[in-house]
């Protein structure tokens, strides 16, 4: 398994998360590296339009598209495996065909969505028992319930908590800080 | 719906926990890494840890104790205590910490917080405020909330978040310590006024007080220490308490 190198805010804590459940991976940015892996991670914290940029110098945006392996992106990783960002508008690498919008701050709603919320209406490669159970998130940006949700939060609006097409996986959430349940997300993705 | 978070506040001198320690089932309650597992495991949201070495050179083996935190947690965690430019941050955030906190240097030089949101982003950033009443007035103290500063607690409040603060942790010196409760119609005039998220800090003696806060404080988030430490009150009997009286909290 390969977890990609890219200038992403929580490799380190993936990487903790990944020994804990004492997975062998490598972290890289080599595409050869990272297209003959079993699973890939494609991690991210941080702002889309730079990111986007730097993982085009690299072009590692080609390489996280043609990836056949399954993949999980992870937070912004899963914001830029979509079609468009709101973020400085930016494109992404789409992959789910999907726009990804800025959470309008109301009353008792602040912005970033930060903090435990519950995952509703699992399916797919969320394992049942997660039903109701809380993930930690922290964003202002989100991805609405399209085609591809396997799993719905609700703040402000319903959004894509988890995502699937084809052999590519996401989690808007932070599976890596999400305690037991985070756990439970990241085996349920290695068991794929 | 968001959940209400309860968050353990671990002191840490030269590598180890202070304040009296009085867990049962933990072999060494001085060594921050163990208590830390044991409270997440025990459903703490996110832990604050605050170091209060005395000398510059204690601190600097501090990241390597964080690094050891992340590597042993799996729940978000907030690295506060003689945090003054970007250069002390980014260490610590490679470490593996989410958040850290400014408190005195951000009081000191405003400017502080503006340069930390745009480095690592305002999601990093909880401005800490430690103030007391002095004639009617919520005055901004610095040091541990020994000395004064020229500042009151809402307008700073507001500066700091303006200037890039993702979280407001408010701490009453009046309360502190006191087991009597928090400070809740400060902590419901900082909701009012902020559109980011406040944690109450100061004053938790019981289960109530907790509830106090989340309800008349509207607090986000409730931090206390040694109830948690002398395991006068437990975590998971907490968050039921909390639960049925219709708090939204993790389980």
């Amino acid at each position: 398994m390969v977890l990609i190198k890219y200038n992403a805010g929580n490799i380190q804590s993936v990487s903790f998360a990944l020994e804990r459940l004492g997975v062998d991976f490598t972290i890289s940015d080599n595409p050869e590296i990272i297209n003959s892996a079993d699973r890939v991670i494609f991690p991210g914290v941080g702002e889309a339009s730079t990111t986007m940029a730097y993982l085009r110098d690299r072009k590692l945006d080609q390489v996280i598209k043609n990836l056949k392996q399954p993949v999980l992106g992870i937070c912004l990783g899963m914001q830029l495996m979509c079609r468009h960002s709101e973020e400085n508008d930016t494109e992404c690498l789409g992959i789910f065909d999907q726009p990804v919008k800025r959470f309008v701050p109301k009353a008792d709603f602040k912005v970033p969505h930060m903090g435990w919320n519950e995952l509703t209406k699992v399916t797919g490669w969320i394992s049942p028992e997660l039903e109701n159970k809380s993930v930690y998130y922290v964003h202002s940006y989100y991805v609405p319930v399209n085609m591809f949700t396997s799993a719905v939060t609700e703040y402000t609006v319903p959004f894509s908590a988890a995502m699937k097409k084809d052999n590519f996986y996401a989690v808007q959430f932070h599976p890596e800080k999400s305690a037991e349940a985070g756990q439970t997300i990241l085996k349920n993705f290695l068991r794929i | 719906m968001l959940s209400k978070r309860i968050i353990p506040c671990l002191d840490i001198k030269d590598g180890r926990t202070v304040k009296g320690v009085n867990f049962v089932n933990i072999r060494d309650a001085g060594d921050p890494v163990e208590l830390a597992s044991t409270y997440a495991q025990q459903g703490a949201d996110e832990l604050v840890f605050l170091d209060i070495s005395a000398t510059n050179e204690k601190r600097k083996t501090f990241a390597t104790l964080v690094k050891e935190i992340a590597r042993n947690i799996n729940i978000p965690f907030t690295i506060g205590g003689g945090i003054n430019s970007a250069e002390d941050v980014a260490p610590l955030l490679e470490a593996g910490a989410d958040k850290v906190s400014i408190n005195s240097a951000a009081v000191r030089n405003p400017g502080r917080i503006d340069e930390l949101a745009k480095a690592f982003g305002s999601q990093c950033v909880v401005a800490a405020i430690d103030a007391r009443l002095v004639n009617d007035q919520w005055i901004v103290h610095t040091h541990g909330g020994k000395t004064p500063s020229d500042k009151e607690l809402f307008s700073w409040a507001k500066e700091c978040e303006s200037r890039g603060a993702g979280e407001i942790l408010f701490t009453s010196m009046d309360h502190d310590g006191t087991k009597s409760g928090f400070a809740l119609t400060a902590l419901a005039s900082l909701h009012e006024q902020l559109t980011i998220p406040v944690i109450a800090s100061g004053g938790a003696g019981e289960k109530r007080h907790f509830l106090e806060a989340f309800t008349s404080g509207k607090a986000d988030a409730a931090l206390a220490a040694s109830i948690f430490h002398f395991g006068e009150i437990t975590i998971p009997d907490l968050k039921h308490y909390l639960s049925q009286n219709n708090i939204p909290v993790r389980i």
